[in-house]
């Protein structure tokens, strides 16, 4: 580090964290791991794989059993195609309005003061606790054919929809709620005090301090969404080539005696997944660098 | 008079923080609002700002009413406890974020920012995230952020109440050079009575929501108005009804002044180039008497000595404890 050329103040004191920002590392920033924390990481590892790295490698590889031709011809398929085009059309598309209202219901329960706030606050996680039948059984009874309301969206796309915005709800809310509450008040008063109103505070100020927290929910939202089954599998009536989602094809395929078929949308659903993650962390990094 | 504050009034739920307040706030000079914490001086700095608003009175900002003006239209600069960095942005973007609002040119805006990190020292830090700087650092990014927007007013609400003793020392020092350059009128809060006599030009001493004292430092230390403004500004001890400074004792061994109290050592403690000593009297159970090491040679546990205040130090009469608004 460069000699601080302040003669009059040196700045004497340690640019250490400070008291607030208390981010602590253990003893393994040096590359050095001790005895506890190796059996640690191969812990960590060994359940790791186990349960996600070949399950996951044993899915692709069966897809690969067909051949390249086989792979190919899965997904050339009509039906194929097209159900993996809803579903990851409509995950980005909930996906997109959870971001929205996923910061706006947070922003709601975190800075608002209404009757019923600590009742709302328990009922958000209900899409995301409740089986996915019932959530299911629960969208078919109020937009179903027997709708109370009246409005029927049974073996619609919009079913496919609501049924991927109803189960993706908590994430993006139980995300940024969190880092809302540590946001601290004396930065909007800071942005105030020099002369910002309060939509310059809000775009300038305590957005870029969410973005992580909302991309990080959005992920999730993401992923849930193109994998979901329980929900829309009652409402939306899978039909193919309009309302039947990836998720409802694999199993076609399954039924159907083709494994491979059923790996290969698989493979591709978990390719999809990978890259939607990696491309919301890359946009992350890049807006909270600019500032 | 830069800010001219008239029968202010604020109350949270039952709570009284000021009652009544008028003060006139001198341009271009650095005024201290000092008192113990909850006295109610924050909120009064607050209050000057457009923060809080307050619940009776009015706040004029050179000569125009402020009263109802919200925080963004006063054009006040305020520095807080604990930094209100925006954590997302370098420095200098946090630096340049009030002239930015203001939609400066942008080269107006690069040079000032780099005149402001030149006076604060910050010149070689100015792309790191407030993250990257000390407490000290991050406190001069705050302070030079406030003052970009060339401010009216600054206001600092216990500015290096965060910091560490070492480095509040230096930084108060540094405060007081900066104003000598920029003077600016400059309001700050601190509970700290030596960093209000050493940087103020004026010290406004306030507690429970009233002003108790308004005077330089020297008149509030040679004139304390009453006991909690004297036992506010140091350390005292009470001798036959009343307050007097410990170093403000002549300690004998025998009896030769008229008024003398005799009184018997039951404590002596060095500390550094001082020695405290307590001495029992009949009125009071210790006196504490401050010397240097050289004076309290020969002074043992158990001797009997005369107490007095020294030909021309203050005193101040004991009061009973005040009553406790509940």
């Amino acid at each position: 580090m460069t000699a601080v050329a302040t003669p009059a103040l040196a700045s004497p004191e340690p640019a250490g964290p400070s008291r607030r920002s208390g981010r602590r590392r253990g003893a393994s920033t040096s590359g050095q791991l001790t005895g506890v924390s190796t059996l640690g990481l191969g812990v960590a590892v060994l359940w790791f794989s186990l349960l996600v790295l070949i399950p996951l490698a044993a899915v692709v590889a069966s897809s690969a059993a067909g051949g390249l031709d086989g792979f190919w011809q899965v997904l050339t398929n009509d039906a194929t195609a097209a159900a993996l085009r809803l579903t990851v059309g409509t995950a980005l598309l909930t996906t997109a309005l959870n971001i929205v209202m996923g910061t706006v219901i947070a922003w709601v329960l975190v800075r608002d003061r209404f009757w019923g706030r600590s009742v709302l606050n328990v009922v958000i996680d209900l899409p995301f606790a409740l089986p996915t039948v019932v959530a299911g059984l629960v969208l078919l009874s109020l937009y179903g054919p027997q709708s109370p309301i009246g409005v029927n969206v049974a073996n619609t796309r919009i079913a496919v929809f609501l049924a991927l915005a109803f189960v993706t709800l908590p994430f993006v809310v139980r995300t940024v709620q969190p880092v809302l509450e540590e946001l601290e008040a004396d930065v909007e008063e800071a942005a105030a005090s020099l002369g910002a109103g309060r939509l310059t505070t809000a775009r300038r100020v305590i957005l870029p301090s969410l973005v992580p927290a909302i991309t990080a929910g959005a992920a999730l939202a993401f992923a849930r969404a193109i994998s979901e089954y329980g929900s829309l599998v009652l409402l939306s009536g899978s039909l193919p080539f309009q309302t039947q989602v990836a998720s409802v094809r694999t199993l076609a395929y399954l039924e159907g005696g083709n494994r491979a078929g059923a790996a290969t949308v698989a493979t591709v659903l978990l390719a999809v997944a990978l890259f939607v993650i990696v491309l919301l962390d890359i946009i992350q990094r890049r807006v909270a660098r600019r500032g | 008079m830069s800010i001219e504050i008239s029968r202010v009034g604020k109350k949270f739920g039952d709570f009284v923080a000021l009652d009544d307040i008028n003060l006139s706030i001198p341009a271009g000079e650095l005024t201290a609002l000092l008192g113990p914490s909850g006295g109610g001086k924050s909120t009064l700095l607050r209050i000057i700002a457009g923060l809080e608003s307050a619940d009776t009175g009015s706040v004029s900002i050179e000569g125009v009413v402020a009263t109802h003006l919200p925080a963004q239209k006063r054009n006040v600069g305020f520095v807080f406890q604990h930094y209100a960095a925006f954590k997302h942005m370098s420095v200098a973007k946090n630096v340049a974020f009030g002239l930015e609002i203001r939609k400066r040119p942008k080269q107006e805006v690069k040079d000032r920012v780099a005149e402001l990190l030149d006076l604060v020292h910050l010149s070689q830090f100015a792309h790191r995230l407030p993250a990257q700087l000390s407490g000290g650092q991050r406190q001069r990014m705050a302070l030079a952020r406030a003052l970009a927007v060339e401010p009216t007013v600054l206001l600092l609400d216990e500015p290096f109440g965060a910091l560490d003793a070492k480095v509040r020392k230096e930084l108060r020092e540094w405060l007081r050079r900066l104003h000598d350059e920029v003077h600016v009128t400059t309001v700050f809060v601190t509970h700290d009575q030596e960093e209000a006599l050493e940087v103020a030009d004026q010290i406004v001493v306030i507690n429970e929501g009233r002003i108790e004292q308004i005077g330089s430092p020297d008149s509030l230390y040679d004139r304390p108005a009453n006991d909690f403004v004297m036992s506010f500004l140091g350390p005292v001890t009470s001798l036959a009804g009343r307050l007097v400074r410990p170093h403000d004792i002549d300690l004998a061994e025998r009896d030769g002044v008229l008024g003398s109290v005799p009184g018997v050592i039951t404590r002596i403690q060095r500390v550094g180039f001082e020695v405290r000593i307590g001495v029992r009297t009949d009125e009071d159970p210790e006196v504490t008497v401050t010397m240097t090491k050289t004076h309290a040679r020969g002074l043992e546990r158990g001797s009997k000595v005369w107490l007095v205040p020294t030909p021309g130090a203050i005193t101040v009469p004991t009061m009973p404890p005040r009553a406790l608004s509940a």
